[in-house]
């Protein structure tokens, strides 16, 4: 399905990441693998070092600690916020929305739209999308889209498909309108078909949580996981990702009327290094040009992930300048988006930490430390 | 980098992958537990490598990689002579 918007632009944008670092080579004790096995894939993918949350650090202390250091340096106005979009797998709760509890603990107006969305790895794509369209009523100026997942505790510690590359994060975009100019072209596709390739199975209404659905079980790849936790198909995904990517970028381009060649930047979604550079190669668009560093420093933090592949390579440019941008996000679902877009001259862009010491909710409010990686 | 890759080549790239491994006596690394599906991403790091080519991602699939052969008959489709 392909998507065109005029007049909307990207004016800010911030990644929140958690102090605490967790280390492949520390982890990877923990998997049922002999030790050379673990670094061959370390070496291959690109895992070293990723962001996990601790004590019991939710989507909702990410956002609020992220939206309250913009509030407070003058960033961005609370009474301006007409929409809050959440996109995450991992809310706070079944319900209420956390879109909802965001919006109360920050004590924002009645008088706006609150919306969570189920989405992983492309919601950004489906995020900007929502965002875009919810400015086509009048009462919409300002739409605060936030990608947060902390998947991290839903993953299990042993098991190497997925542990080493998981990374929590949150991202707060501030998304309004902008000179009937500018054009942003988008497509989106999804295959529910395929829903089981990326999969919680429990602690929904179809597997209620249980004691037993919390034992740690081998189901035959040496990687013991329970069915709370995260379980990635990971030949499928790549399959997936592989075959679909590289013909949706080059039905975007096709229909925007936009040579590869005129593509500033490809920034996509961070799975890992090797799944990157495959696509890179496929595409014929030189590395430099997808950076794909965020699985190395940070983890892979689902819709996150284009916001921090931003954040962390072009923060002072993107204040500055603007750039010709392809987005591509791919996953759970599945689902696949991509979108060209001109981003840049942004009211801010920052990557910061969330510190270790705040915990959980009911404490996030006490500190406002924070470690500016911008 | 040459484009060809001797059988012995081709066994010594799995042995660094897997050297508990009897490459030879298998006609099915997957089903036989010898290979899975990160080793087969590992594989094609070190064939790119070795042969200077870029193996497609969706040819990252089990059957390419099921024995000797199957690895041989791959790389013949990148140009690469065994």
């Amino acid at each position: 399905m392909n998507f065109v918007f005029h007049g909307r632009r990207v004016s800010g944008l911030l990644a929140v990441v958690p102090a605490n670092e967790g280390s492949f080579l520390e982890e990877m004790k923990n998997f049922n693998f002999p030790p050379h096995r673990s670094l061959k894939l370390k070496e291959v993918m690109g895992y070293d070092r990723h962001r996990l949350v601790e004590n019991g650090v939710c989507v909702s202390d990410l956002a609020v600690f992220g939206l309250e250091h913009l509030i407070e340096r003058g960033l961005l106005d609370r009474d301006a916020i007409d929409a809050l979009v959440l996109v995450t797998q991992s809310p706070d709760h079944l319900m209420p929305p956390t879109s909802s509890i965001i919006q109360g603990r920050l004590a924002l107006k009645p008088d706006m739209f609150c919306l969570d969305i189920n989405q992983g790895c492309a919601g950004f794509i489906v995020g900007l999308i929502e965002a875009f369209l919810l400015l086509e009523q009048p009462a919409i100026r300002k739409v605060v889209l936030i990608n947060a997942d902390v998947l991290s505790r839903r993953t299990s510690p042993q098991d190497r498909n997925s542990f080493p590359l998981i990374g929590d994060a949150a991202s707060i975009t501030i998304v309004e309108r902008d000179a009937p100019g500018a054009v942003v072209h988008a497509n989106l596709k999804m295959d529910g078909t395929r829903h089981e390739a990326l999969i919680i199975p429990a602690g929904g209404m179809r597997m209620p949580s249980t004691a037993a659905t919390a034992v740690l079980e081998d189901v035959g790849d040496r990687n013991l996981r329970a069915k709370e936790h995260l379980l990635m198909n990971g030949s499928a995904v790549f399959n997936f990702v592989q075959v679909e990517v590289p013909p949706m970028i080059e039905s975007l381009l096709a229909a925007a009327g936009c040579a590869k060649e005129a593509v500033d930047w490809f920034l996509f979604h961070q799975p890992n290094r090797f799944m990157l550079q495959k696509l890179a190669d496929k595409m014929d668009v030189p590395y430099s040009k997808m950076p794909s560093n965020v699985v190395e420093q940070f983890g892979n933090s689902s819709g996150t992930t284009i916001p921090m592949v931003i954040a962390s390579n072009l923060a002072p440019r993107m204040l500055k300048e603007t750039f010709r941008a392809c987005l591509a996000g791919f996953g759970v679902g599945l689902t696949w988006g991509s979108m060209l877009l001109a981003l840049g001259r942004m009211n801010f862009c920052e990557l910061i930490d969330y510190p270790n010491a705040i915990g959980n909710s009911n404490a996030a409010d006490n500190s406002k430390a924070s470690r500016s990686h911008g | 980098m040459a484009r060809e890759l001797s059988r012995q080549a081709l066994r010594g790239l799995l042995r660094e992958i897997r050297p508990e491994s009897d490459f030879e006596a298998s006609r099915d690394f997957l089903s036989d537990g010898m290979l899975d599906s990160f080793d087969m991403v590992a594989l094609v790091a070190a064939l790119d490598e070795a042969c200077g080519i870029s193996i497609d991602g969706a040819d990252i699939l089990p059957e390419h990689f099921q024995n000797l052969e199957a690895i041989a008959g791959l790389l013949r489709r990148y140009g690469v002579r065994p």
